[in-house]
C-alpha cells in the first residue's frame, strides 16, 4: 500500500511552509514540521513535509543512493518533482548525513546573475538540539545562536566557511530530525564549533 | 507544463496506453450515473482508498486559431483531479472538466478496475461500451441536425459568360 502525503494539502503545505520560512529567516531554532505524516522509511517526517511542500515539477530533486527506491516514488509521486541527473544539477536534495557524506561544492551554487538557482540541502541527522556545539551569527540572529547537530562530517566547517566565502553564492542546509528541523541558510557564519 | 526537465522523456506510445487512454477519455465524458450504477452493481466491494484528497482547480486552455495558428490562452476550465488505488496494487486516475468531486474519484476507481486484468473486460462491457455508444448517438444526432441546416452555394451562369 502506498504511503500518503498531507490529507489537507492546500493548509497543511502552508503551515510547513511557514515553518520553513521561520527557520530559514532565525538560523538555528528548532521548529516542529510535519508530525502528521507517515512517509516510508528512513525518510523523516519533516524531510517529508518539507519536500512535498518546496518541490514541485518545476525543481529537480536529487536523492542520495542510501534511500531506497520506496522513497523517491513517493516524492515523486506526491510531489511531482523529476529527479535530478546530478547533484549540481538539483534544486533540492535529500541526504542522510548518518549514511551519505556531505560534499556542499558538489550542489548547484547559482549564478552571478540567478544566485537563486542554488540547491536546498535537506539533510536528515541523528541528534539535532539546542546545545552550543556550533555558534554562529548573521542576519536573522541576534547576537549569537547555538545548535547541535550530529552527524556532521568532520570538515564541515572548512566547507561552511567556503560556502559561505562565496556569498551571494552557496548552498542552504535544512537540518532534520524527525519532526523537527533547523536551517541554515548561506548567509549565516559559523562563529565557532566544537570541532 | 514544462516537459524539459521530466526525468523521463516522452512516454512511447503502446497499445496498451493508447487502449487505458481511450478508456481514460471515456470516463472523462461519462455522466456520474453511468459510473456509480456500474460501480454499485458489480463491484459494490471495491476497498479504493483515495491516494491524493480530490481537488479541483484551473488549466489554461490554449486554442490555435485554425487549428494551425499561432498557440494563444483561450480561456481556464475548471478540473478535479482523483487519484485512487485498489487493495491489490492498482492506481486509478481520473482528470474531469467541472468541479464534481464525487464523479473524478468514481472516474478513478473505474481506471484502476480497467487496469486489473481480472474486471477489464466486465469494465468494458459495463461502463465503457455505454458511454462509447451514448456519445457515438449523440454525435450522430448533432451530425444529422447540423446536416438538415445544409445550404449548397452555386454560381450560376454569370452574364459574361453567356455572351
Amino acid at each position: 500500500m502506498s504511503a500518503l502525503a498531507f490529507a489537507d494539502p492546500t493548509f497543511e503545505s502552508q503551515t510547513a511552509f511557514r515553518c520553513i520560512m521561520r527557520a530559514m529567516s532565525a538560523p538555528g531554532t528548532i521548529l516542529a514540521c510535519g508530525e502528521a505524516l507517515a512517509p516510508p522509511p528512513p525518510l523523516a517526517r519533516a524531510a517529508a513535509a518539507a519536500l512535498l511542500t518546496l518541490a514541485d515539477f518545476e525543481t529537480p530533486l536529487w536523492i542520495a543512493p542510501s534511500f531506497p527506491a520506496a522513497v523517491g516514488d513517493y516524492l515523486a509521486f506526491h510531489s511531482g518533482a523529476p529527479r535530478a541527473a546530478a547533484p549540481g544539477k538539483a534544486a533540492f536534495a535529500l541526504l542522510d548525513l548518518s549514511a551519505d557524506g556531505l560534499d556542499l561544492a558538489r550542489f548547484a551554487l547559482g549564478t552571478a546573475e540567478y544566485p537563486d538557482r542554488s540547491t536546498t540541502i535537506v539533510a536528515q541527522v541523528s541528534t539535532l538540539a539546542a546545545d552550543p556545539r556550533l555558534r554562529f551569527s548573521g542576519p536573522g540572529i541576534k547576537g549569537e545562536a547555538t545548535l547541535d547537530v550530529a552527524p556532521l562530517p568532520t570538515n564541515f566547517l572548512a566547507q561552511w566557511a567556503a560556502n559561505r566565502a562565496g556569498f551571494p553564492l552557496g548552498v542552504d542546509l535544512i537540518f532534520i530530525a524527525d519532526a523537527r528541523l533547523a536551517a541554515l541558510p548561506r548567509s549565516t557564519a559559523i562563529v565557532e564549533g566544537a570541532r | 507544463m514544462n516537459t524539459k526537465g521530466a526525468a523521463t522523456g516522452p512516454l512511447t506510445e503502446t497499445p496498451e496506453i493508447a487502449a487505458r487512454r481511450r478508456a481514460m477519455a471515456l470516463l472523462a465524458r461519462a455522466h456520474g450515473d453511468e459510473l456509480a450504477e456500474p460501480i454499485a452493481k458489480r463491484w459494490p466491494d471495491h476497498d479504493a482508498r483515495d491516494l491524493k484528497p480530490v481537488e479541483s482547480g484551473l488549466v489554461m486552455l490554449r486554442g490555435r486559431i485554425g487549428g494551425d495558428g499561432a498557440p494563444f490562452n483561450l480561456g481556464e476550465a475548471a478540473v478535479t483531479r482523483a487519484v485512487v488505488e485498489l487493495p491489490s496494487g492498482e492506481r486509478g486516475f481520473a482528470h474531469i472538466l467541472g468541479r464534481d468531486a464525487k464523479k473524478a474519484r468514481l472516474a478513478a476507481i473505474v481506471d484502476a478496475l480497467w487496469l486489473r486484468e481480472a474486471s477489464r473486460g466486465d469494465v468494458e462491457m459495463m461502463v465503457l461500451t455505454p458511454i462509447a455508444e451514448r456519445l457515438a448517438a449523440e454525435a450522430a444526432k448533432t451530425r444529422a441536425e447540423t446536416a438538415a441546416t445544409r445550404v449548397d452555394f452555386f454560381t450560376l451562369v454569370r452574364g459574361e459568360d453567356a455572351a
